[in-house]
């Protein structure tokens, strides 16, 4: 098990020491970048110039990568052109992480209290005009462009009737900030309108989000419960004469859970890409909007470093899913 | 720069575990408190971006001179409502004979918000601290650059000299050559001054090249300046720049005691914020919305067009542009006058020239071109390019006050020479992306859709941006016969100190620049709006986007 | 490499079908020409019997079918010229920014006084062509990544799939918008790119996955044994045999496919030549309108939520005919 973690490790040093260097070329070889987003309609042949050797750009492509390295390794990833100019790009990546996370925490939540029981509820009813209806409701959700789902939300919810925010994470209470999380610090502060407000701010971006993994794990529900329920222990559990709750809590559930555990671990990481949308329809300071932001005004030294910690991250999730599929099932060999 | 962030992981653990010792909090009980009159205390603004930092020396777009504006002032300042200059921390000001040496008579007992006075010394120091930016700072200060040229270590570029405080009110600065732009350009947010303590202390000029990247000394997150408001502060989490008023302000005390500029950058949402009561005014609404906000109670209010969209010529990459037939077949070819009706916002106009109507030396004599492809494709026959090819380009992700959906104009015009027999060829480029790098550096395009935005009321921020550089213009006139000419002339008009002369001479240069050269096609002036709420009173739309806020009340 | 190692929904579903397809005896599921015929012939018949009284699969197959059929004919049925600024003169950015509906213009014009139904309905046919070259592009993508993989194990499998799993480990959207964004000229063609290099990844862990758990299985090492050369054996025992859950997987990608091209015209950066209409470019253009103008953007939302749900039913049901697993 730890060689296989190790080697997974490494693997994951490979793949983003190779994703660094495919972002490093790529970044530079696109067209226009950091100096025109800059200087605009202002440019001169004399600024462009200027600008372009302050920011070592007119160095010749490996040499600036080299210096990339030689920088990272000392921890500094770059600096904001763009975001927030000046500023290190990793805390940048850092500050917006929290609002992100919270974001897909909440939507997470959201698709697994809905999508299990109703889920349960489809695979009890197999057949039944609820399942079908369950079963197309769900795959509608995923047909629906997130973004298209998102604005409707907003202008039905929030517009027409004032019942949620339009957008941004939170009302401007001048909350104390301490973790960035905006509903944990104003539990923290005992600032309790704070967090009330972030809450009410969290509730139509999660909505808009969580369609998809709620899908997903409806479906994985479904089929597993399934499953489950023709397994022959249920059946010896049904003819042993045990009442109906303990077959559903004690055999049918805990079994048909696995999988779903992992679906939803496997979940986590996907959110990242339905955050990109959600963020930019709810104004959602989060890393989905720093990209966003970042990539409109060319800032390299933010982008690298959002999309590296992305997908960090993403390997991460991955790993510790994997790691659970092997601790929770034993016929899964780590060879 | 020096952000106050904290390390989520161990803050979170350390208040976790003494929920209620360590994590107090930190706000005043403010909001609200004495409500007896009928206005709020708080004006909430939409914004469209981040501000950069708030030291607008360093700063380069308009949404971080939205907020310096509020907080800091410079020696001349803009009349509410047009594109003149008016005595602001300066009283008065006159030029010596020649025009290079101005004195000017200040304020008397003003006080930086940091307490400091304002005096000639802090006139000289701020003026000297620009001039003597190093390294990093000289790229950073681009508007520095871009109007007063070079720094003190290249004295040669640079139109300014130097600064003397004659006494406490009174300060001369001298510069290198007569020009329009001067003492103009000292209304420009960039130029504002500041507190000379605070620069020093927070080691203001401290500007380094790191990673691809500048960063920036505390003082530009901390700035401290005259102005009605003074920064409380930028919630980068919760996108909120917070400002409060400035108590040692020496005019009268703002009308709204807070002000909030929340970042919105998408279009619709900044509408839906309005409409659903969270933020009181937005600026630049599409102008698709004008109607509906107006229906739905609110105050649209149209500032007058103080920009101009261009369909530019190279005819160094497309020869057949050198022929004067040819330019004005596409001038004649393009239906200028539906585009406008069916495109830009009321009040917008086809342009007879590269300039707005308000500028001094604009020619009222010249008309547009009128729509007329019969003859544009005579004139095309008669210059032998009947079927002639144009690469024609326009940028996308990007949106401009003179140019809404640059999609939908290149479209019809694509359309209008397609009509009189000129072969299209179709190229895009995201703007950020190759756009503007490929319409002035690499001149790789026939024909482009560009405009430009004026800085301030001169004649040489248009025509001299656009002409001036005779080698480095996009329109690439030194290929053709009158570019010297032409070059030579704005900069000779530029000089010039009577301003009446000045605009006789700027005049006849339009004039010749739509009848003889026609370097490209002046299109439009399109006015870009500004949207309040009907509980707003007292905001005053600025040509130049130059709005403050201290006038303004919310009623509740 | 054995462990099931998905990394998100589009890897989940396909490790879901690679062993579908791999093991038990949808494995052999289309072994059409090898050992066991009859029960492959009976499987597929029995998914077909199973399909055709699947009201979902039906549904999904009906709407599918009349967006083919309407792809195909719209350009003679479409009451207008798509292209053609009919409408202009009534455009009034304030007062009129979207012409209304009038006799012989049932939905009205878009912004550019442009016939709307006629746009929805030749819109059609560039959605088809974008969903299907991109399914096709990532699809020949996948395979020549999944083949190399698969049918050499080894170092090369380890390359390629150190490939895929960077290709992987960013975003989908985010890869998809990044490819669309490198491109200098965006057009329709580096929209389909764009979409379809999201799916790579995908369909090359798919093929590779199932090939693998060949590589070991009866009817190949008898092949082998044979003496049938590699390439034979992976051309046509192998790669016939990992060919159902490809084309489940197709049926999928192509909902989604359509779905991201929208979200890739929403952040602006899809095809900006709009002469020929496309649902998601349709809906992307329609933001700015989207206030007091929303039909503009409803119509093709609904055609794009009527056709994605269309694929997705269909392929759904499909896997699942195919998967012995949930046969009762």
């Amino acid at each position: 098990m730890a060689r296989f973690i190790i080697r997974r490790l490494l693997q994951m040093v490979v793949v983003v020491f190779v994703l660094s260097l495919m972002l490093f070329f790529w970044l530079r070889s696109l067209p226009g970048g950091t100096v025109s987003a800059i200087l605009g309609e202002r440019a001169t042949p004399q600024t462009r110039a200027a600008l372009t050797k302050a920011l070592g750009l007119d160095q010749p492509v490996w040499v600036q990568y080299w210096r990339f390295v030689e920088r990272a390794a000392h921890g500094e990833f770059g600096t904001s052109t763009r975001v927030l100019p000046g500023a290190d790009a990793l805390d940048i990546f850092l500050s917006r992480l929290p609002a992100t996370i919270e974001l897909s925490f909440f939507a997470l939540l959201l698709a697994v209290v809905l999508a299990i029981p109703l889920g349960y509820l489809s695979a009890r009813r197999a057949g039944s005009p609820l399942d079908s209806g369950l079963v197309v409701t769900s795959l509608v959700g995923v047909a629906v462009p997130v973004f298209f789902l998102a604005f409707l939300l907003k202008y039905q919810l929030a517009v027409e009737h004032h019942v949620f925010p339009v957008s941004g994470r939170q009302d401007n209470l001048s909350c104390t900030r301490v973790t960035n999380f905006f509903v944990l610090d104003g539990l923290l502060t005992r600032e309790y309108d704070c967090s009330v407000s972030a809450l009410k701010h969290l509730v139509l971006p999660s909505l808009a989000l969580a369609t998809i993994p709620f899908a997903v794990i409806y479906r994985i529900t479904r089929a597993s419960v399934l499953e489950v329920l023709g397994e022959d222990y249920v059946r010896t559990a049904e003819s042993k004469g045990l009442t109906a709750r303990v077959i559903r809590g004690r055999h049918v559930l805990r079994n048909a859970l696995l999988p779903v555990v992992t679906t939803i671990g496997l979940q986590t990481g996907g959110l990242l890409a339905g955050a990109v949308l959600t963020e930019k329809v709810f104004n959602w300071g989060g890393i989905g909007n720093a990209l966003a932001d970042a990539f409109e005004g060319r800032d390299y030294a933010v982008l690298q470093v959002l999309i590296l910690a992305a997908a960090m991250i993403y390997v991460v999730i991955n790993l510790l899913v994997d790691i659970s599929y092997a601790v929770i099932d034993p016929r899964v060999r780590t060879r | 720069m020096t952000l106050k962030r904290t390390a989520p992981l161990v803050l979170m653990t350390a208040a976790a575990l003494s929920m209620t010792a360590c994590a107090q909090s930190e706000r005043d009980s403010g909001d609200g408190g004495g409500g007896s009159s009928d206005v709020k205390d708080t004006l909430t603004f939409g914004a469209a971006g981040a501000p950069e930092l708030f030291d607008p020396l360093y700063a380069t777009d308009g949404e971080t001179f939205r907020v310096t504006r509020q907080i800091h002032q410079g020696l001349l300042g803009i009349k509410p409502g047009t594109a003149d200059v008016q005595p602001e921390l300066a009283e008065s000001w006159e030029p010596s004979d020649d025009g290079l040496s101005w004195t000017f008579h200040l304020r008397q007992g003003v006080k930086f918000s940091d307490g400091t006075d304002f005096d000639a010394d802090a006139v000289c120091y701020n003026m000297e601290r620009m001039y003597n930016q190093k390294g990093a700072g000289q790229t950073a200060a681009e508007y520095w650059t871009y109007f007063f040229g070079t720094f003190s270590d290249d004295p040669e570029g640079s139109l300014y000299k130097s600064c003397e405080a004659k006494d406490a009110d009174t300060a001369v600065i001298d510069v290198t050559r007569t020009t329009s732009s001067f003492p103009t350009i000292l209304s420009l947010d960039s130029f504002s001054m500041q507190s000379p303590t605070a620069l020093e202390e927070g080691d203001a000029n401290n500007v380094q090249a790191q990673g691809e990247g500048f960063t920036y000394p505390e003082y530009s997150m901390n700035p401290v300046g005259i102005g009605p408001y003074k920064l409380d502060s930028y919630d980068e989490a919760n996108k909120t720049v917070t400002l409060v008023a400035n108590d040692d302000y020496y005019g009268d005390p703002p009308k709204t005691k807070t002000l909030v500029f929340k970042i919105i950058p998408d279009e619709t949402t900044r509408r839906q914020e309005l409409e659903a009561g969270s933020i009181d005014g937005y600026d630049l609404p599409n102008p698709v919305d004008w109607q509906g906000l107006e229906d739905d109670g609110n105050n649209v209010q149209v500032r007058p067009a103080f920009n101009v969209l261009y369909l530019g010529l190279n005819p160094e990459k497309n020869p057949k542009l050198k022929d004067l037939r040819v330019r004005q077949a596409i001038a004649y070819a393009l239906n200028r006058e539906q585009m406008v009706t069916s495109q830009l916002p009321e009040g917008a106009s086809v342009a007879s020239q590269f300039m707005p109507e308000a500028v001094s030396g604009y020619n009222k004599d010249l008309e547009p071109y009128p729509y007329d492809p019969d003859k544009a494709k005579q004139l095309l026959k008669e210059a032998g390019a009947e079927g002639m090819s144009l690469t024609f380009a326009f940028p996308t992700e990007v949106s401009r006050p003179y140019m809404p959906d640059p999609q939908k104009i290149h479209a019809a015009f694509t359309k209008d020479l397609e009509a009189v027999g000129i072969k299209v060829k179709e190229v895009s480029k995201p703007w950020n992306g190759g756009y503007l790098d490929d319409v002035s550096a690499n001149g790789a395009y026939d024909a482009w859709l560009l405009g430009w935005t004026g800085d301030y009321n001169a004649a040489d921020n248009f025509l001299g941006t656009f002409f001036s550089d005779l080698k480095g213009n996009d329109f690439h006139t030194s290929v053709m016969p009158w570019g010297k000419t032409l070059s030579e002339d704005l900069k000779a008009a530029d000089a010039i100190v009577d301003e009446d002369e000045r605009a006789a001479a700027y005049e006849d240069i339009n004039k010749r620049i739509a009848e003889e050269y026609l370097p490209g096609i002046p299109i439009s002036h399109s006015p870009p709006a500004l949207v309040t709420s009907e509980k707003v009173e007292g905001l005053v739309a600025s040509p130049l986007t130059a709005e403050t806020f201290d006038t303004v009340t919310v009623a509740k | 490499m054995s462990l099931p190692t998905p990394a998100n929904r589009r890897k989940e579903r396909v490790d879901a079908l690679a062993a579908t397809a791999a093991t038990g005896p949808g494995g052999a599921l289309l072994e059409a020409g090898s050992v066991d015929e009859k029960p492959g012939v009976s499987l597929i018949a029995s998914a077909w019997r199973r399909l055709r009284r699947d009201p979902v699969f039906l549904l999904g197959a009906a709407i599918t079918l009349v967006f083919v059929v309407l792809a195909l004919v719209s350009p003679l049925i479409a009451p207008h010229d798509p292209g053609a600024n009919l409408l202009i003169d009534k455009v009034r950015p304030q007062t009129n920014p979207v012409p209304g509906p009038e006799p012989g213009f049932p939905l009205g014009a878009d912004d550019v006084g442009r016939d709307l139904l006629s746009r929805l309905l030749v819109g059609s046919q560039q959605t088809l062509v974008v969903g299907v070259f991109a399914t096709l592009f990532g699809l020949t993508g996948g395979l020549t990544l999944g083949i190399l993989a698969g049918a050499f194990g080894g170092w090369v499998d380890s390359l390629v799939m150190r490939v895929v799993d960077v290709l992987l480990s960013i975003p989908s959207l985010l890869l998809a918008f990044s490819i669309a964004a490198i491109a200098s000229r965006p057009s329709q063609l580096t929209v389909i790119i764009a979409v379809a290099a999201v799916q790579v990844p995908v369909f090359a862990r798919l093929l590779r996955g199932s090939m693998l758990a060949q590589r070991h299985s009866d009817h190949v090492l008898a092949a082998r044994a044979l003496g049938v050369t590699r390439r034979a054996v992976v051309f046509r025992h192998m790669v016939p045999n990992s060919l159902a859950p490809v084309i489940v997987q197709s049926t999928l990608v192509l909902a989604v496919s359509i779905i991201d091209a929208a979200a890739l015209s929403f952040l602006g950066l899809g095809n900006p030549n709009d002469r020929q209409p496309e649902w998601g470019q349709m809906l992307g253009r329609a933001q700015t309108y989207i206030y007091d103008s929303p039909h503009l953007a409803v119509y093709p939302a609904l055609c794009i939520i009527v056709v994605a749900l269309g694929f997705t039913l269909m392929g759904e049901s499909l896997r699942e005919a195919l998967d012995p697993k949930s046969r009762r």
